[in-house]
């Protein structure tokens, strides 16, 4: 709240001294500067607004949708959906002509694949599923008029692409389109092996980086003397690389783990045949790199606000430094620790740079299977889908932004959540 | 370390202070010592990064200025970088990114410094408990998705006011305002935490002067917490030349050497991320390039973290 002033308390009286004129200007100012600073702070918020806006704008609205053979002449009125792999699979190799068939089948043998993979194939393939326009969330809301305008022009204009599409409300985001996998047609691609990807990648950093981490943080704050050399040096160290760009981290992994140590992140040593360094395995130890100083700060911190009146007591029933350590510091520390895994965490789970530098592939529908596999990862995906000029590819980026969102908020509050909990109790 | 000296042990003088020898030496313990290497070898990891930076950067930098026709003068002086006809002039690139990086300032500082003294000095208990987890999302969403924000929705909207012929689809404009949003939380919270560092006497004393709360902000706290934002002010300069998504997704592809904002140009890190997310070929003198650039990126970017310290330790008024 404003201080109160001594000012001028009337503006019409004729005789207002230097001084009062002076303080109502400095008042006026003031209250202008309040104003200023509390209009950047709801610009602020705005911005943030807008962000999330534009990306549920395309994540839901209408689309045209247009279908070459309708779904319920194929299985006698059952809905698709319901049918089984097999059923599904001899539709499929009715409607197709036979090479097309033995290349799926080549790609990823039918017996491997599950009964979504192979609905998605018979909606693009055999149904021609096409979703040949689509709509934004404001657009949908507010001017469906214009939308229907639009679908009768564009048949007027364009009748063959247009023929037969029908106006439907689509969400993007469907438990769908986080089982199916990726692909050319963004009416049924989904993000399956980009969240197995992502998932593998940061399960594998957090093994690497966490252990790592605490490691430095214990050694620094428990066992350091302050003043030695080599101790400030490594802290230096610690928190310029906290600035280094991410893609500088790419590079590092790059030339280290893809490039010089091949045998081990490709898995040749272990007998992994026919795969090369840009493996899942690269992407966790670059990004294990990339988030170790941020563990190393946050375990520190919490190292630190360990009362050593508990390290006192624990030497004086004759405890030696790492029993102390393990038994007395590092649990009380926890929280803290965990808090700081869980943010970097999400940090790891939404770098993107580093992984496009390391190579991440945008063209992969297996499944990863473990470190060795090729892969791809949910902001790599977001990426290839927002690059590409067509409407529709922007629709399945926000439904992937929105998942990839929904990922991290949920994380954060786990964060928030263990920190207020833990921070009651100590 | 030494053992109390206890009397000379003789069984046939009975001593009063007759006690069994007691071996005080310290016990060599082979755990406690490789405890002690293992979490020093954790700490030192970082050291290997730093050096596995230097050298990897480094080593290729120097192959790509060891090909025919490449020189160090023509890199830091040539205005024209197309690897296609052999020309490796980094100029381009960096005025991308001083480009942006000058619009993202624009944005961020203004905005990030004055959102932090409202949160500071203005806002209730409340508002800034409220406030803060809003900056702190702002912070965690991930810059590719600031990169889908900027292309699909602050380009749109400018080309409609400044009319579509006057500015490109990829534009350094539109990825400079964006990463400008994406800094202002960095500014903000760290500019925030040096506000609040300074000790209440300080506002009192200006407030028993006769100040208003503006005077009292401006001329007495920010005064007080400058290395803090100074600091704020130069991580944020880092932040920017470092950022990758939003350039390599809302800048544009191409070097395009030219000042103008309205124009498509890639930046330093955007082209490292174009041209490696491409088939590549190891040992080539694309491939090396990518790595001169990443070397002048990193010490760029080491510089300004060095200052930003520098200036913290330096300029820190410490209170009480």
């Amino acid at each position: 709240m404003a201080m109160s002033q001594p000012s001028g308390s009337s503006n019409t009286s004729n005789s207002l001294s230097a001084s009062q004129q002076n303080s109502a200007q400095r008042q006026r100012k003031a209250t202008m500067g309040r104003m200023i600073f509390s209009l950047s702070t709801i610009v602020a918020i705005v911005a943030l607004l807008l962000l999330l806006w534009s990306i549920v704008n395309r994540g839901f609205g209408y689309v045209a949708v247009r279908q070459k053979v309708d779904p319920a002449t194929l299985a006698q009125g059952r809905p698709l959906e319901e049918l089984s792999k097999d059923e599904l699979v001899t539709i499929l190799q009715a409607g197709v002509t036979r090479g097309v068939f033995r290349r799926y089948d080549s790609e990823k043998p039918f017996a491997e694949r599950d009964q979504t993979e192979v609905l998605d194939l018979v909606l693009e393939r055999v149904v021609g599923q096409e979703t040949i326009a689509s709509w934004t969330l404001q657009e949908s809301l507010f001017s469906k008029p214009v939308i229907e305008t639009e679908l009768r022009d564009g048949t007027e204009k364009d009748a063959k692409k247009w023929a037969g599409a029908k106006l439907e409300w689509r969400s993007w985001v469907t438990p769908d389109f986080l089982r199916s996998v990726g692909g050319s047609n963004p009416a049924v691609a989904g993000i399956r092996v980009a969240l197995l990807g992502s998932l593998w990648v940061v399960f594998i950093t957090m093994l690497v980086a966490v252990p790592i981490g605490v490691g430095a943080a214990i050694y620094l704050e428990e066992y350091a003397n302050p003043k030695s050399r080599i101790n400030q040096f490594i802290e230096t160290n610690i928190n310029n690389l906290a600035g280094v760009p991410s893609i500088i981290y790419g590079m590092l992994g790059l030339t280290i783990f893809v490039r010089a140590l091949e045998p081990l992140t490709s898995g040749a040593i272990f007998g992994v045949q026919g795969s090369n360094g840009r493996t899942i395995l690269s992407a966790s130890l670059t990004m294990a790199l990339l988030v170790l100083p941020l563990i190393i700060i946050n375990a520190r911190e919490a190292i630190r606000a360990v009362p050593s009146s508990l390290r006192q007591a624990s030497y004086g029933l004759g405890a030696t430094k790492w029993e102390t350590v393990r038994d007395h510091v590092l649990p009380n520390a926890i929280p803290g620790i965990l808090t700081g895994a869980i943010l970097s965490l999400s940090r790891a789970i939404g770098e993107t740079a580093p992984l496009i530098v390391i190579g991440a592939s945008t063209f992969i529908i297996t499944d990863p299977t473990g470190p060795f596999s090729k892969f791809t990862a949910l902001p790599i995906q977001i990426y290839d889908w927002t690059s590409r000029p067509i409407e529709q590819f922007r629709n399945i980026a926000s439904a992937a932004i929105i998942v990839l969102l929904v990922l991290l908020i949920t994380l954060n509050l786990t964060a928030v959540l263990l920190r207020n909990r833990f921070s009651k109790k100590v | 370390m030494s053992s109390i000296n206890l009397p000379p042990m003789d069984s046939t003088v009975v001593s009063p202070l007759a006690v069994p020898r007691i071996n005080l030496k310290r016990k060599p313990r082979f755990g406690e010592t490789l405890v002690r290497i293992i979490l020093f070898l954790c700490a030192a990891v970082s050291i290997l990064t730093t050096f596995g930076i230097v050298i990897s950067l480094g080593r290729e930098a120097l192959l790509f200025f060891q090909f025919p026709g490449v020189t160090i003068t023509e890199f830091f002086t040539g205005t024209d970088w197309s690897p296609q006809s052999a020309k490796f002039g980094v100029l381009p690139l960096v005025t991308a990114t001083f480009t942006t990086s000058l619009i993202a300032m624009v944005v961020a500082l203004p905005l990030g410094l004055a959102a932090a003294i409202y949160l500071s000095e203005y806002a209730s208990f409340r508002m800034r408990a409220a406030l803060k987890p809003v900056l702190e999302v702002l912070a965690g969403v991930p810059t590719v998705v600031y990169g889908f924000f900027a292309l699909t929705f602050v380009t749109p909207l400018i080309r409609s006011v400044l009319g579509n012929d006057n500015i490109s689809i990829y534009n350094m404009l539109s990825a400079g305002l964006v990463m400008g949003i994406m800094i202002t939380p960095l500014v903000c919270s760290m500019s925030e935490d040096a506000l609040h560092a300074v000790p209440d006497s300080l506002r009192e004393g200006a407030y028993g002067v006769g100040s208003t709360k503006l005077e009292a902000s401006l001329q007495v706290v920010v005064p007080a917490a400058l290395s803090g934002i100074m600091a704020a002010v130069i991580v944020a300069i880092s932040r920017a030349v470092g950022e990758t998504m939003i350039v390599a997704i809302a800048a544009g592809a191409g070097p395009n050497f030219t000042f103008n904002p309205l124009q498509s140009a890639e930046t330093m890190t955007g082209h490292i991320a174009r041209i490696s997310g491409g088939d590549l070929s190891y040992n080539s003198i694309d491939y090396d390039s990518l790595f001169a650039i990443g070397l002048l990126l990193f010490f760029i970017t080491l510089v300004l973290n060095l200052v930003s310290r520098a200036l913290v330790a330096r300029f820190r008024e410490v209170y009480e």
